[in-house]
């Protein structure tokens, strides 16, 4: 660990299930990097992990970044894009690192079944750990914005106080994006973005 | 803001290892590439297929595309095969001889390992391809110097006269990062010039090419010292040396900073001496590759003392959270460094999550397949590579094989003619993807046919290579590019194959009793059948979306039977334990379907005895049911 504050690397794990959006936000938050002139590193898992499976992304972001995998217990940021699954990753965090968590629970088949248990509160346990969680409801906000796949934006919104360049700046690659290719959607995202910030802030 | 980079915006691209090797390939003046879809290479042909310079295609298999490759590099053109570790199984046979011949334009073997197996049946290390074949072994260490790497492989395979290997692995093909790219080169074709004595392998011609391809393999070796892909990096902390190759050289340098190290990227021929006067210099060499110990099993037949698998993992990949605490081990070190913030015990403790496995879509066309298979009795079913194999799980657990592209067709027939007197009125089934039956199914087919096999064949046409994201292939009538293309007919492929007409059936899956009624005729005729269904993959455009179903609550009686389909959009939302009047007791499962996911597929509707499961409509217009 260098004490250099420049060579500084931000640790960014997004976790999820597949068709929920993870390597999307992954990727806005890396272009967003990029754009601030970081050496910027993304994984990204695809195949089987598609067929709402485990999913997550690292980005990591700085002067220089090597490995490609966030080392364990160097996360500064979890996005858990389901409860479960933040709690499931939350060990890869530093300590002082914050988890961003939709509190949304999506149960798999194997839970549905009877196979196994769902965790009773997910976010209590990762609390009881001594983890500082900001959970919110992502898809209730999504939802009455009229579209679930707004979670992604919503959750780009929570955490864009916690990166090491303004929020403005991530907000502004996230509607240029819509503005390019959906511009009907640019105002709504923007709302997203913006109730995602005001939720984290809250909780 | 942070500009820490001086370089300006355009010339800094983002992108993944295998849009990279896409970029260096077109960039070297690639002018022929061709793949099978298969994680994690797939991408390298979409991306390939973007410059217009270049013509590219799905190969129906991975030996096919190392053929066409072969013809386009002698005919004087560059080309690019690429696939991913257990393709270059299949197109072995073809690189064996191809490496004698050598080549005419530089021809590319880019081929990814699933170190980890994130989507494979095994997790193999293609650089014994190198070895065995006596080929050269690149191997970048992320996006920027696979692009590099490429562009370096086409330039080595005309230097030496020798098929490439590019050797990739999941964290190369599915990083992103920050390229520096190039412009395209134009080059000229120097057109096919005849040399039987070169290109005819009869055995004495090949046997007059060995020497030859001996010989190039030691100017490799030579030259595997000389070359800037390879490099020692000095380090303060002489306690430890490490050899890397690919990915590891990061990891390496992530996890211990102070350490010298060997970088390889042309990691064989490896360069002995290199690593000779690394050795030297360290107390310890240790060897860091995934996944075989093929250098360390070099370097210590170099009289070098090595460690390298005593000390870490023969599987999956050798990232900081593995590399660490082992050489930590090794060092008697603690596993956490001490100038590292402690964290909290409760950080680190392991969190018991259920697991959360891979599942079919919503609607999936294959879902009503294995709700008849799960129904049939006595059934030994061979299964095949694909989104299929997924019937191997819950609900259905009706898969009892899975093995190699194709395998289902041979593996069946040999169920049945293997059978013990026990097994004698089991049922024997195969299921295979429309894909992987062009792939490598249809000999086996005519395999079954030609030995008179009593196996009873699902053939799941879904008109798209389903588990890599729905690419095209011979039956979906569209090439790579999307643009119309003649278009197989499975019916008549079968019969031409020698299936009797009358045991062909073309069915909807979604029409459960035409299935079940088709399945159960098939098992019983002592013959060889085949069954094709025909409805699209959910996640391509051929998919149509139809209104959506809800389940009346006060229908529902918990039978659960609309579970065994398997659809994630159906969901469970109480258990109820009730006493029969005979006094045994029962569980009721109700359940509610997710109607913002469900696209009206209409199979659950046919599972449902109570017909609680109706149109969302209908529960809108009654208004108060929603």
């Amino acid at each position: 660990m260098s004490a250099n504050a420049e060579d500084r690397i931000t640790n960014i794990l997004v976790a999820g299930i597949g068709g929920q959006g993870v390597m999307t936000a992954a990727e806005v938050l890396s272009q967003t990097a990029v754009s601030q002139g970081y050496d910027v590193k993304k994984t990204e898992v695809a195949g089987m992990a598609q067929r709402g499976g485990v999913v997550t992304s690292h980005v990591r972001f700085g002067r220089r970044v090597l490995s490609p995998a966030i080392p364990d217990g160097e996360a500064d940021i979890l996005v858990g894009f389901e409860p479960a699954e933040a709690l499931r990753w939350c060990g890869q965090l530093r300590h002082g690192g914050v988890a961003m968590v939709n509190r949304l629970r999506q149960e798999p088949p194997v839970v549905t079944l009877g196979l196994f248990p769902y965790p009773d509160d997910p976010v209590a346990e990762m609390r009881a750990r001594g983890i500082e969680v900001h959970a919110f409801d992502a898809g209730a906000i999504a939802r009455e914005l009229g579209n679930l796949k707004l979670v992604n934006t919503v959750m780009l919104g929570a955490i864009s106080d916690y990166l090491p360049f303004p929020a403005e700046i991530l907000k502004e690659a996230v509607l240029a994006r819509f503005r390019e290719r959906k511009p009907a959607l640019v105002a709504v995202n923007e709302e997203a973005f913006e109730a995602g910030r005001a939720a984290q802030a809250a909780t | 803001m942070s500009a820490v980079n001086p370089l300006p915006q355009p010339e800094r691209r983002f992108m993944s290892g295998n849009e990279a090797v896409a970029r260096g390939a077109w960039e070297a003046g690639c002018r022929v590439a061709a793949a099978y879809p298969g994680t994690p290479a797939t991408e390298i042909l979409e991306y390939a297929a973007t410059y217009k310079d270049l013509y590219a295609e799905w190969s129906v298999n991975e030996k096919v595309a190392l053929e066409v490759t072969i013809g386009a590099s002698l005919a004087g053109s560059r080309a690019l095969c690429a696939m991913k570790h257990v393709g270059l199984n299949v197109a072995s046979d073809a690189l064996m001889t191809q490496t004698l011949i050598g080549v005419g334009g530089g021809l590319v073997v880019a081929v990814a390992d699933d170190v980890g197996l994130s989507s494979s049946q095994n997790e193999q290390d293609s650089r014994h391809w190198g070895r065995f074949a006596h080929l050269p072994v690149l191997e970048p260490a992320d996006a920027q110097e696979a692009y590099e790497m490429t562009r370096e492989a086409f330039a080595l395979s005309e230097q030496f006269d020798t098929p490439v290997i590019l050797r990739l692995t999941t964290r190369i093909c599915h990083v992103k990062g920050v390229v520096v790219a190039g412009e395209r080169e134009e080059r000229p074709v120097k057109g096919f010039q005849k040399n039987p004595a070169r290109m005819v392998m009869t055995p004495m011609n090949a046997g007059r090419r060995i020497p030859l391809m001996l010989a190039r393999e030691e100017q490799l070796r030579a030259f595997a010292e000389v070359t800037d892909l390879n490099r020692l990096e000095a380090g303060q902390d002489p306690r430890i040396g490490f050899v890397t190759s690919g990915p590891t050289y990061l990891h390496v340098l992530e996890s211990f900073p102070n350490a010298p190290l060997v970088k390889l990227g042309f990691s064989y021929p490896p360069p002995l001496g290199l690593i000779r006067a690394l050795a030297d210099q360290v107390e310890q060499l240790v060897v860091v590759e995934e996944v075989e110990p093929l250098l360390e099993q070099e370097i210590r037949a170099a009289g070098i003392p090595v460690h390298g698998k005593d000390l870490l993992p023969r599987m999956g990949e050798l990232a900081p959270h593995v590399l660490r605490p082992a050489i930590r081990a090794f060092l008697g070190e603690p596993a956490e460094p001490e100038q590292a913030p402690k964290r909290p015990l409760a950080f680190t403790t392991p969190v018991q999550v259920f697991p959360r496995p891979p599942t079919m879509c919503v609607a999936c066309p294959h879902l009503g397949i294995y709700y008849c298979l799960s129904k049939i009795k006595n059934t030994q079913i061979a299964g095949d590579i694909g989104c299929y194999t997924l019937g191997a799980g819950h609900p259905w657990n009706a898969l009892d094989t899975c093995i190699s592209m194709g395998a289902s067709m041979g593996v069946a027939l040999g169920l049945d003619k293997g059978r013990s007197a026990a097994d004698k009125d089991k049922r024997v089934l195969a299921v295979i993807g429309d894909s992987t039956f062009l792939h490598m199914g249809m000999q086996g087919l005519l395999d079954i046919v030609y030995n008179r096999g009593n196996v009873t064949i699902l053939l799941l046409d879904n008109s798209a290579v389903g588990m890599t994201g729905g690419q095209e292939h011979p039956g979906t009538g569209r090439d790579i590019h999307g643009l119309e293309a003649p278009k197989i007919n499975f019916r008549k492929l079968v019969e031409a194959l020698g299936v009797k007409p009358e045991r062909v059936h073309e069915v909807n899956p979604y029409e459960l009793p035409t299935l079940f009624k088709a399945l159960r005729e098939e098992v019983k005729v002592d013959d060889t059948s085949v069954i094709i269904t025909n409805q699209p993959c959910v996640l391509t455009e051929r998919y149509r979306n139809k209104p959506p179903y809800a389940v009346d609550e006060e229908k529902c009686t918990g039978c659960s039977n609309c579970l065994a389909v398997g659809c994630p959009a159906i969901a469970v939302t109480r258990r109820e334990t009730v006493v029969k009047p005979n006094g045994t007791e029962k569980e009721l499962t109700f359940v509610a379907i997710d109607s913002a996911a469900c696209t009206g597929c209409d199979l659950c509707p046919g599972t449902c005895g109570p017909e609680a499961i109706l149109p969302l409509a209908v529960f809108n217009r009654a208004g108060a049911r929603v």
